[in-house]
């Protein structure tokens, strides 16, 4: 058996974690101990990630460096692999979780050491969603991420905390206890819950509707789609700079990947089925969430808002099962990653300095700060999808996708993005441009170093791949071919792939 | 007399039993001298029966079995007795209810529990299962100046005669109408549908639902919980928990298997009413004894949903639970005995406010318990409710699964403002320090075993898939 890669940059994390745990004693709010040992660990993580990159096989759809060991013996095996899909979102986590470890220099005043902890250990449980091929180690990996971040939204919350912390476990909670019943089903009907086996196997039509019902309930919720998304507004809001990063950034992409490994590969002719549902869900997260945004008056409430509008994208180019589409919903997941993670980081950039998340106690920010006015600017533009930066890609290509199914829906999608560009930059002109009215903001200084570095590494990030989308779609092009022909020769069609 | 031998842990346990009595008897103060030859005991008892040559048998006219299935039990019987008693010393001393009865009759009730998980007879089965409740009455109400002991244990004693009566008169009914007292006559006569037999396995089935406090027989629980000095509730969670639950595997699978749809749905009913009632009525408590009440009629349950599946996965699903469960519970009351401020033991959850300033590593190993009592992975406790929703959905019971599982959210909902309380909260005054190593290594072992239990889940599965009932 090879070197067992993919478990190595699952659990890096988590021995990371305890190391800070078993040598860190200081309590001290300045422990730069605690900070160098993380940092150093999702560095080196980043850097397995990124070996991984490299030596990954871009010509293959099959699952690579594939792990396979008896776990519960009789039943399930542990099983790690990756295709050009996973791998993608195994990078970004790899890469958003040291720009939170070094956010936390600013952002965390208090209990820095567990803070710390709670991020590597949801990194590893992060990490092992991506990499697992069995439906039982995935429940696991997915569920066990509601501890670390029900703990960093309750305990380095705002004022609202402990409301927001429940309605984030309980909801996500509920939305998943449906999927374990489909998973233990899905066994008892199949024999199995190796992923790979059930795509062969594959399970008869009239099991599938209930079943991707099931995972449907878990996956909205998670995503979330209209009209379970309500915990996440008040999750982002009251959830400290890291956390609220940590969960736009990558804990929303889970339920985007599980729509593609498990809804689409598992049930195809229900997926077929409920894709009008789906359709309609979207259409409606991506206006009226739209709408919605434009009408707050905290800065991250409307940017989770329009997170929930962006992932409404995503889900319409997923059920388009056209190569356009499901390129397109997962460059729009890798590129919200960024974007969304940026923006957030902008806010948290303010609120350290000010205390306030409020539009309104903002204003001609540019004359004082002009720099982070600068980069603020660039992710604005690119969460409107502007050309030249990867949100344009995502939006286009799904819109092209949906264009070739349904002309309705793409118009009315088409739509959102105008007022995306509404709320986004009448958000930028109320916060950066106008006169300075507050007096206490004249204080207040521009980025310092580590904030400049988070904010310049993901505006490089956003800009390159919005002019050069290659290394992501050629990764995931071959993958996503056999996923849509797979699905095409599952309900029966004839294959047609341009 | 060659069936001695397979007597050997009874008959120690009895007549060291009364030998510790003699002492306790003519030695002034000696509390701490019984205390220790008890633990010991129970270490020895371990001993033997690990050690000893498994072989499955019957003696005694049939009435007394010995096989794989009642030497684990009988193990985790011991185990949870040892850990308990090793946690509670110190507030037993603090409270003043050094009294050297009390580990004689926590003994005599383990000796009770034994004869019923052994027994393989009606009228032997109703000695053991009353011996060892005589011993809970008076454990309830040790604490004699205490009112609240006092008044847990009449009514502890009062509802627990009535369901004994109720349970005897099941048992007379089935020796009517199947002509034997022998569990394994008692099924071959149960083949054919038989109204009389019915009626007594629903007494008996109620019999058993009191002494595992299964709704709709749970109404003493609460009271009797938080009345009860901490170290007999502790003792009260799980220790009899094991042995009814397993009883209530024998007789399911024992002399009731021909008429397993006459008794399914009574356990489903049972399973649904006791998970909605455990997690509903646990939401609005404000005493962590109470609310542990609760807690425990939730998690019976899940562990009669296993039974209720009616298959062999189904019953080893249950005892895999039941294992689980202790080990949290143990974990869990070692948190609570170390709530004590200024000589008093705490029971207000609100008195945790905080906690994790003060007591990083207790509040810690709390939080863990609790995540793996609402069944949150990669713990313990979701493995446990894994392995019953495994053998539930595998009868396609999926109602009972769904409903079940819908229940765990809702019981997550107080487990998790436990760990509000003690993280989210601002600190209160802290704890009192005290240095006790059995508490700290009791929830150490627990913590570490509920954390790593996801790297070997199926350990349990291979012991017990020696079991055989049969």
């Amino acid at each position: 058996m090879n070197f067992p890669i993919l478990s190595s940059v699952t659990f890096l994390p988590l021995i990371g974690a305890l190391f800070i745990f078993l040598t860190q004693n200081d309590a001290d709010e300045k422990n730069r101990g605690a900070i160098y040992v993380s940092l150093f660990t999702s560095f080196f993580n980043l850097f397995i990630a990124l070996f991984l990159w490299y030596s990954f096989d871009n010509n293959t759809s099959d699952f690579q460096f594939v792990e396979e060991i008896t776990w519960i013996s009789g039943l399930i095996k542990y099983k790690f692999g990756i295709d050009g899909i996973s791998i993608l979102f195994i990078i970004l986590t790899a890469f958003i979780t040291p720009i939170c470890i070094i956010s936390c220099i600013n952002s965390v005043k208090t209990r820095l050491k567990e803070f710390l902890i709670a991020l590597l250990v949801l990194e590893t449980f992060m990490i092992g969603v991506f990499c697992s091929l069995d439906l039982v180690v995935f429940y696991l990996f997915f569920e066990a991420g509601l501890i670390p971040m029900f703990l960093i939204i309750g305990i380095w919350g705002g004022p609202r905390k402990v409301y927001s912390a429940f309605k984030f476990f309980l909801f996500t909670l509920l939305g998943s206890v449906l999927m374990l019943v489909a998973i233990i089903a899905i066994y008892w009907t199949t024999g199995t819950t190796d992923v790979t086996q059930i795509y062969e196997i594959k399970i008869p039509e009239e099991h599938q509707y209930l079943l991707w019902l099931a995972f449907f309930s878990s996956f909205a919720v998670k995503l979330p789609m209209w009209p379970v998304h309500t915990w996440l507004p008040d999750a982002h809001v009251e959830a400290p700079t890291p956390g609220s990063v940590v969960l736009a950034a990558i804990l929303l992409k889970m339920a985007g990947y599980g729509f593609l490994r498990f809804s689409v590969g598992m049930f195809p002719n229900a997926s077929e089925y409920f894709t009008p549902l789906i359709f309609a869900l979207s259409v409606i997260a991506v206006i009226y969430t739209s709408l919605v945004a434009l009408m707050q008056d905290d800065m991250k409430k409307l940017i989770a808002y329009s997170s929930v509008a962006h992932m409404g994208f995503v889900t319409m180019g997923i059920f388009t099962f056209n190569t356009q589409g499901i390129e397109g919903s997962i460059y729009q997941m890798i590129s919200h990653g960024l974007i969304s993670a940026a923006l957030f980081l902008s806010v948290g950039v303010l609120y350290d300095r000010t205390n306030s998340r409020l539009i309104k106690s903002y204003g001609g920010l540019v004359h004082i700060i002009p720099k982070y006015s600068l980069l603020f600017m660039i992710f604005a533009l690119a969460a409107l999808g502007l050309p030249g930066t990867s949100g344009f890609i995502g939006e286009f290509l799904v819109l092209v996708g949906t264009f070739k199914v349904n002309f309705l829906v793409a118009i009315v999608a088409s739509i959102g993005v105008i007022l995306a560009a509404a709320y986004i930059l009448w958000l930028y002109k109320r916060v950066v441009f106008g006169k300075l009215d507050n007096i206490q903001l004249k204080k207040i200084k521009d980025i310092n170093f580590s904030e400049g570095f988070n904010l310049i590494t993901l505006s490089l990030m956003v800009l390159f791949f919005g002019f050069y989308p290659e290394p992501i779609l050629e990764t995931i092009k071959v993958s996503v071919d056999n996923l849509i022909s797979n699905y095409n020769f599952d309900v029966g069609r004839k294959i047609t792939l341009k | 007399m060659p069936f001695l031998k397979f007597l050997i842990p009874e008959l120690l346990l009895s007549i060291s039993t009364f030998a510790l009595l003699l002492i306790g008897v003519f030695i002034k103060n000696s509390f701490e001298i019984v205390y220790r030859l008890s633990i010991i005991l129970i270490m020895l008892i371990l001993l033997i029966i690990l050690t000893s040559d498994i072989e499955n048998t019957k003696i005694f006219n049939d009435s007394f079995t010995i096989d794989n299935f009642s030497i684990y039990s009988k193990i985790l019987i011991l185990l949870s007795s040892f850990f308990i008693l090793l946690i509670s010393k110190q507030y037993i001393s603090d409270t003043k209810n050094n009294k050297f009865e009390y580990p004689i009759i926590i003994l005599l009730s383990v000796l009770g529990m034994f004869i019923m998980v052994s027994s393989n007879d009606l009228i032997l089965f109703y000695l053991g299962l009353e011996l060892q409740s005589l011993g809970l009455y008076v454990l309830a109400s040790i604490d004699r100046d205490n009112i609240k002991s006092s008044e847990a244990g009449l009514k502890y004693f009062i509802l627990s005669a009535l369901a004994s009566g109720l349970l005897l008169y099941g048992c007379s009914l089935l020796y009517g109408f199947s002509g034997s007292t022998n569990f394994e006559e008692i099924s071959r006569n149960t083949g054919n549908f038989n109204i009389g037999t019915i009626f007594g396995m629903v007494f008996v089935l109620v019999g058993l639902a009191f002494k595992v406090s299964a709704v709709p027989f749970h109404m003493w629980t609460p009271d009797v919980y938080q009345g009860a000095p901490t170290s007999v509730t502790a003792f009260f969670s799980v220790v009899p928990k094991v042995a009814g639950i397993v009883v209530l595997i024998k007789f399911m699978y024992l002399p009731f298997r021909g008429i397993l749809d006459q008794w399914q749905y009574i356990l489903v009913f049972m399973s649904i009413a006791s998970m909605i009632l455990g997690s509903v009525a646990a939401m609005a408590q404000t005493n962590i004894k109470r609310l542990m009440a609760y807690s425990s009629i939730g998690h019976i349950g899940y562990a009669i949903a296993g039974i209720a599946a009616g298959t062999e996965n189904g019953f080893q699903s249950t005892i895999v639970y039941i294992s689980i469960y202790i080990a949290m519970n143990l974990g869990a009351f070692g948190c609570i005995f170390l709530m004590r401020r200024g000589g008093k033991y705490i029971e207000e959850i609100e008195e945790l406010s905080g906690s994790s300033k003060n007591h990083p590593l207790m509040s810690l190993s709390l939080l863990i318990i609790l995540f793996s009592l609402a069944g949150i992975p990669p713990l313990a406790g979701f493995f446990a409710k894994f392995y019953i929703f495994m053998a539930v959905i595998e009868s396609e019971m999926y109602t009972l699964a769904i409903i079940g599982l819908v229940s765990t959210v809702l019981s997550a909902f107080y487990y998790i403002r436990i760990v509000k309380v003690m993280y989210f909260d601002s600190p209160k005054k802290p704890f009192e320090k005290f240095k006790n190593l059995k508490i700290y290594g009791s929830i150490l072992i627990s913590c570490v075993f509920l954390v790593s239990f996801f790297l070997y889940p199926s350990i349990f599965n291979q012991i017990i898939s020696n079991i055989v009932v049969n």
